[in-house]
């Protein structure tokens, strides 16, 4: 058997998808009242465009976008907006937020199917998506829009829809992949076409064997796109290992994957861009994963965006006694949340219930020992020892020489540390004082 | 809803929040272990005395730690297995006639024990902190301190409570004295003197004749993954290719023969097993990267067979460590791993 696709480095976390993975996606109760931030995505807040009082139907939009990287929001309801204010996000930041009463009619502004959306021009299918207010969404969520948009001297040749879902836990770009195979393949096809590159990857882990015949399947009168199995390792699905996996290519630091032709979209982006294009459908609501050993009942739930966590957590039967952390996104570089009165963003792919006995406490860690276990698995080929030990002595600085910058938090290194040190942390706080 | 936390009661820390299983106490106590079939090799051939020293190393080590860190306020980390390591390797790294009340001796691991865990370790701010091996400073200490308490070398035998066995050179000071010829004689022919230094039945510290129980431990690491290729097999690979270049002797004149040396004598002998495998890869005072580490492992090679051939000492392998921990920093520094992508595009 070949060698399955992969890069260097990397680590194995019990990956615990058996949690959800057999659990169908759901349609989410549509909540009483929605806090939709106007600060989503990567990049500068929208405007708000509508005022207290006002009557607005789903997929209205009520936030423009304030610059080029940038993505409009829209109402994930019908009914009356009740508050703009700043309300916390899941990050613990206080955004400013467009608050709507649910009045259950569940009234669209216009959808129209336009079954020959293929045969629209490469910049009518852009605009749809640009319309559409569609942002990564494996957690990033960098304005999708941005990436279809490179400059002239930036030719793209590649698109690779990333399935990896290395994050362990996580099963909604999985259900999509069982559920929508046929919607997904679309979506990568428009944005072939709109890029104009004739090569397409779907690179999945193989520890889903399931989706990975799937996508075959619906991609077998394709013959630009290629599904490819990969091994199981995180961070698997970030965006420069899937790309040297699946090419070879390997994007230099601080590059963009843009600059070795490449342009990679998550499963979930996918499908939106799909609906988009087909139905003019903004990005209103995305698949989250309800996971974990503390919640009663573990779900993949069709979230409309603005759904307060805590709603969502009642729904699927509240913590079971031993609940102890929340964690926005997944086990790895997931938010721990302060509060649950926080909503579901177009970037939240899982909301984690970790119970009270398996939380491993920051401040119980040690020196480091210099064993070289992160330097061995960073995958980005840093040494995290040295920024942990520069960041925690103050020598802010200093880090630079070591790459600081060129970390993109994954968190391998804090996970094999052995005195379990907070090295994520350490880099953040170092990257929040220096100027890169 | 009634069972939902309260906000004040969830928890929030940093991510990740998913941890291996790895600490670094079960990192120190696995090597512990992993040196328990040397040592019962060391209590085979030397007795009882073998094990009263060790023992005594690493009580005065675990001590020292527990009495500097009550002293000086700091968290007690006695616990973490790393002092009683540092005990157990300095034990094992000292001659079993120490044990010994006439002339009194005693004192001598004591002294050498604190050495390593207060000056060498704490001073330098604890466990993660240390330039230098602990438990090499240690013995070096007390080699500079005690020379001749440190190189009375007891014959070995199984006779466990034997007090006044009796003493001879270790290998590598019969060949530096009197030559290949006579280290052969010594052990009747070629073929039993590699089988006794093999088995660890020849004079030597408590801990390091057994090349065959050192093995055994080194494998169990490896396998283990808490040691990897890099430092021994350069170090040993070393040792092996310049004692073969420069170890041979014109047995007529005495001058150096070049490619006329015996690898298999030098590997086998002195401390080099114990030093390769569970010293000079000691994760504080080695360098981090693994290139680097190669290099550090040819470094050590390299100054133990130059102090073996050319020093004034039989035997080079502590003071080659000992060196080589000096530019452990300079070569992480020098040999940063290599970032993701700063290398030319690869075509698949």
């Amino acid at each position: 058997m070949m060698a399955l696709a992969t890069f260097k480095g990397g680590i194995h976390p019990p990956d615990k998808k058996d949690i959800a993975k057999n659990r169908a996606i759901k349609e989410a109760k549509s909540p009483q009242r929605v806090v939709i931030p106007l600060s989503q995505h990567l990049g500068a807040p929208c405007k708000p465009i509508v005022s207290i009082g006002q009557e607005i139907k789903k997929g209205a939009v009520i936030g423009e976008p304030g610059g080029f990287v940038s993505a409009p929001v829209h109402s994930s309801v019908s009914g009356k907006v009740i508050a703009i204010a700043e309300f916390p996000n899941a990050m613990g930041r206080m955004v400013n937020s467009i608050v709507i009463e649910n009045d259950w009619k569940e009234e669209w502004t216009s959808l129209k199917d336009n079954p020959d959306y293929i045969k629209l021009s490469a910049d009518e299918l852009k605009e749809k998506v640009k319309a559409a207010g569609i942002v990564g969404m494996g957690g990033a969520a960098f304005p999708t829009l941005v990436k279809l948009s490179p400059p002239k001297e930036k030719p793209i040749d590649t698109v690779i829809i990333n399935g990896a879902e290395c994050e362990p836990y996580l099963t909604a770009d999985y259900r999509l992949m069982m559920e929508r195979p046929a919607e997904i393949v679309e979506g990568l096809k428009i944005l072939m076409r709109i890029l104009g590159v004739n090569k397409g990857f779907i690179g999945i882990e193989n520890n889903k064997p399931d989706a990975i015949e799937k996508m075959k399947d619906a991609a077998k009168n394709e013959p630009d796109i290629e599904v490819c199995g990969l091994e199981v390792k995180y961070p698997q699905g970030a965006e420069k290992m899937l790309i040297s996996a699946l090419t070879g290519r390997e994007v230099p630091p601080r590059a963009l994957p843009m600059d070795v032709r490449v342009v990679v979209q998550n499963v979930g982006t996918a499908l939106a861009v799909y609906e988009a294009a087909r139905y003019g459908k903004p990005l209103i609501e995305r698949v989250v994963t309800v996971t974990g050993e503390g919640i009663k009942n573990p779900a993949n739930l069709m979230v409309k965006i603005g759904t307060l966590i805590s709603d969502i957590v009642e729904e699927c039967g509240g913590f079971k006694d031993s609940a102890g952390k929340v964690v926005s996104g997944g086990p790895m570089m997931g938010f721990a949340l302060s509060t649950l009165d926080v909503p579901v963003t177009k970037g939240t792919s899982g909301i984690l219930v970790i119970p009270e006995k398996g939380v491993v406490h920051a401040e119980e860690y040690g020196p480091c020992i210099r064993c070289g276990r992160c330097i061995d698995i960073c995958p980005m080929g840093l040494m995290p020892s040295m920024l942990s030990i520069l960041s925690e002595k103050g020598h802010y600085e200093d880090a630079k020489e070591y790459n600081l910058f060129d970390c993109f938090e994954c968190g391998s290194c804090a996970f094999v540390c052995p005195s379990k040190r907070p090295i994520v942390q350490l880099v953040r706080l170092a990257k929040s004082l220096v100027k890169p | 809803m009634a069972d939902v936390k309260k906000e004040h009661e969830l928890i929030v820390t940093v991510s990740p929040h998913v941890r291996d299983e790895e600490t670094t106490s079960r990192i120190m106590w696995t090597v512990n272990l992993s040196l328990l079939p040397a040592l019962f090799m060391g209590f085979y051939f030397f007795g009882l005395k073998a094990l009263f020293i060790t023992a005594l190393c690493i009580i005065s080590s675990v001590l020292s730690e527990y009495f500097f860190q009550k002293a000086v306020k700091k968290k007690l980390t006695i616990n973490d297995g790393s002092a009683f390591l540092t005990g157990l390797l300095l034990g094992m790294n000292l001659p079993s006639s120490l044990w010994s009340f006439n002339p009194f001796t005693i004192h001598v691991p004591i002294i050498g024990s604190v050495i390593a865990v207060v000056i060498t370790k704490q001073f330098f701010g604890g466990l993660g902190y240390n330039i230098f091996n602990p438990a090499l400073i240690g013995r070096a200490f007390l080699l500079i301190s005690f020379p001749k308490a440190m190189t009375i070398w007891t014959e070995p035998s199984a006779a466990f409570f034997a007090l006044d066995a009796k003493t001879t050179a270790t290998p590598l000071g019969i060949l530096k004295e009197d030559g290949l010829a006579k280290l052969i004689e010594v052990f009747g022919d070629k073929l039993n003197l590699y089988a006794e230094l093999f088995n660890g039945h020849r004079a030597g510290s408590i801990g390091e004749t057994s090349v065959l129980a050192l093995l055994i431990g080194a494998g169990f690491l490896l396998y283990k993954r808490y040691i990897t290729w890099h430092i021994p097999f350069s170090f040993l690979g070393t040792v092996a290719m310049l004692a073969w270049i420069f170890g041979g002797k014109n047995p007529e004149t005495g001058k150096m023969l070049l490619f006329a040396g015996d690898p298999l004598i030098h590997l086998l002998s002195g401390g080099l097993m114990l030093g390769a495998f569970f010293m000079a890869t000691d994760y504080v005072t080695c360098p981090t990267v693994r290139k680097g580490q190669i290099v550090f492992g040819i470094g050590c090679g390299a100054l133990t067979m130059l102090i073996r051939i050319k020093g004034g000492y039989p035997e080079g392998v502590m003071f080659a460590i000992l060196l080589m921990n000096c530019f452990a920093p300079l070569i992480d520094r020098a040999m940063k791993s290599d970032v993701f992508g700063a290398v030319k595009e690869k075509k698949k």
